[in-house]
């Protein structure tokens, strides 16, 4: 193995990027990103589902609060939003233990992370599953509350179970920029995959070899979750008719 | 749009008055005076985000329609370095994206002397072709699946009537093919021009002077967090908000 890559001219890079040198720095980077994606993630299909409800059944003022949430979230920079929210994520935090009594706190990275961009991924899903509810028949959720279901019921049992077909594209998007967007942490100083590759290059000064590396780590992300959607699409869609022939 | 009378409802004013209150307040109680010592900078911040979203989105629609043709109707090799450029685009972080081009070639160039001794050497020097580069390349992966989506949307027997009246290929591409591609997806295309709006602040990690850039500056030089952090909010919502009157006059002209 280490003669192949002696073969390749790449001997230096493999020992640079071996397990025991940077490598392990990328890969805990990888770790990292991918938990602060699943948890954003996450926050962020809490907030939609319940946005996506509140802008379809909610009163007037829900209503208009969640269309300012949603457009002005869509319209400003990531990067602003998570410099915005991250200061004012610790600012309230520090007023809150200094109202109990406690000194400043120090805020966990990966809790911060996951809080800013689920906010930001939270807008996105409310749209995405706003569209999905909207397009299951009325006829269905009328049936159920005739039965005498209770909201939540119908909720578990009709609503979700059949939007998710329709919401499953856009939520594996979603899913995507939200490992994508892992990267802007970077720029607070979160030791996720970007910085560590940034730090590893700019002290070993292979910086191809290194920024390479973890763009292939990410590309091989990006490409397991299209997989891991494709069959998640196939099971949601199960027992309707087959979308081959149309458009695509 | 909404018009005045959607406007005029009675919850709709009550939450223009607490919005108008909430605009005072932060009128007097936040602190504004590095208005002025810093408004130049932020002209001309201004402008840089301008002009590099403007020719990045240009630049990168261009290299799109090859592209997406590519991927909709070339033989195999073309598509499929076309698919693997998109994929790779789309695969990665953007972030990444420009500190490989800046970092990495921006490393690599000095070793060459010819390169050094060439007119380009002053240029190349520069933090900004690599932001305009990374941001063209980056519209340019998007937008070419977009656009193989376009070129194979447009209706056949439009093309194959073009055909039958003896049209050469080119001017069929030109006069029907893409105007009809490029009607359908106008809407799409704002979108990401307001996604590519987006991303132009990344750019300020490599020392590009630009809208965001100047903002982080009179973070670092006076510790007020978060007045300039909203007022770019809102400068980034106003260009958003331009961007989307643009294009929808555009689909209707």
């Amino acid at each position: 193995m280490t003669g192949l890559f002696e073969l390749l001219g790449l001997g230096a890079s493999a020992e640079l990027l071996s397990l025991s040198g940077w490598g392990g720095n990328l890969l805990r980077g990888l770790a990292n990103s991918l938990q602060i994606a699943f948890g954003a993630f996450g926050l962020g299909l809490v907030i939609g589902l319940f946005g996506a409800y509140g802008k379809l059944y909610g009163g007037k003022v829900t209503r208009d609060l969640l269309a300012i949430y949603t457009t002005v979230i869509r319209a400003v920079p990531e990067l602003v939003l998570i410099l915005i929210l991250y200061y004012v994520g610790s600012d309230i935090i520090n007023k809150i233990s200094e109202g109990l009594g406690g000194g400043r706190v120090e805020i966990n990275g990966v809790a911060a992370g996951i809080w800013v961009l689920g906010v930001v991924q939270g807008a996105y899903a409310t749209e995405v599953l706003r569209g999905a509810i909207k397009a299951v028949p009325v006829g269905q959720i009328e049936a159920a509350k005739s039965y005498g279901m209770p909201a939540f019921m119908i909720m578990r049992r009709v609503t979700i179970p059949a939007m998710m077909s329709f919401a499953v594209p856009g939520l594996a998007n979603l899913w995507l920029i939200a490992t994508k967007d892992t990267a802007l942490l970077a720029v607070v100083g979160f030791n996720e995959l970007t910085l560590e590759t940034r730090q590893a290059a700019s002290s070993t000064r292979a910086y191809f070899t290194f920024f390479l590396a973890a763009g292939f780590l990410y590309l091989m992300v990006t490409l397991c979750s299209g997989a891991v959607f494709a069959r998640i699409e196939k099971w949601a869609r199960r027992g309707q008719p087959s979308l081959k022939g149309g458009t695509r | 749009m909404t018009g005045l009378k959607d406007l005029m409802q009675p919850h709709r004013i009550v939450m223009m008055l607490v919005f108008a209150a909430l605009v005072i307040w932060c009128a007097f109680a936040l602190r504004w005076d590095w208005i002025p010592k810093y408004a130049p900078l932020a002209l001309e911040g201004l402008w840089t985000t301008i002009w590099i979203l403007a020719v990045s989105t240009v630049l990168g629609f261009l290299l799109a329609v090859p592209l997406g043709l590519a991927q909709a109707v070339g033989p195999w090799y073309l598509s499929i370095p076309a698919r693997t450029f998109c994929t790779i685009i789309r695969g990665t972080p953007l972030l990444l994206q420009i500190w490989l081009l800046y970092y990495g070639l921006g490393s690599l160039f000095p070793q060459f002397p010819w390169i050094r001794s060439s007119e380009l050497w002053p240029y190349l020097r520069q933090a900004w072709p690599y932001a305009v580069l990374a941001l063209t390349l980056s519209y340019a992966g998007y937008e070419g699946e977009v656009m193989r989506g376009a070129f194979s949307g447009v209706a056949k027997g439009q093309l194959e009537a073009a055909k039958s009246f003896g049209m050469p290929r080119f001017t069929m591409f030109r006069r029907i093919w893409l105007p009809q591609a490029v009607r359908n997806v106008l809407p799409t295309l704002g979108g990401e021009t307001i996604l590519q709006l987006k991303a132009t602040p990344l750019v300020a990690t490599i020392t590009v002077m630009e809208i965001y850039a100047v903002s982080s500056r009179v973070r670092a030089d006076t510790f007020i967090v978060y007045e300039p952090l909203l007022l770019l909010a809102l400068v980034y919502m106003a260009i958003a908000g331009m961007i989307a009157f643009a294009f929808r006059r555009f689909e209707k002209g």
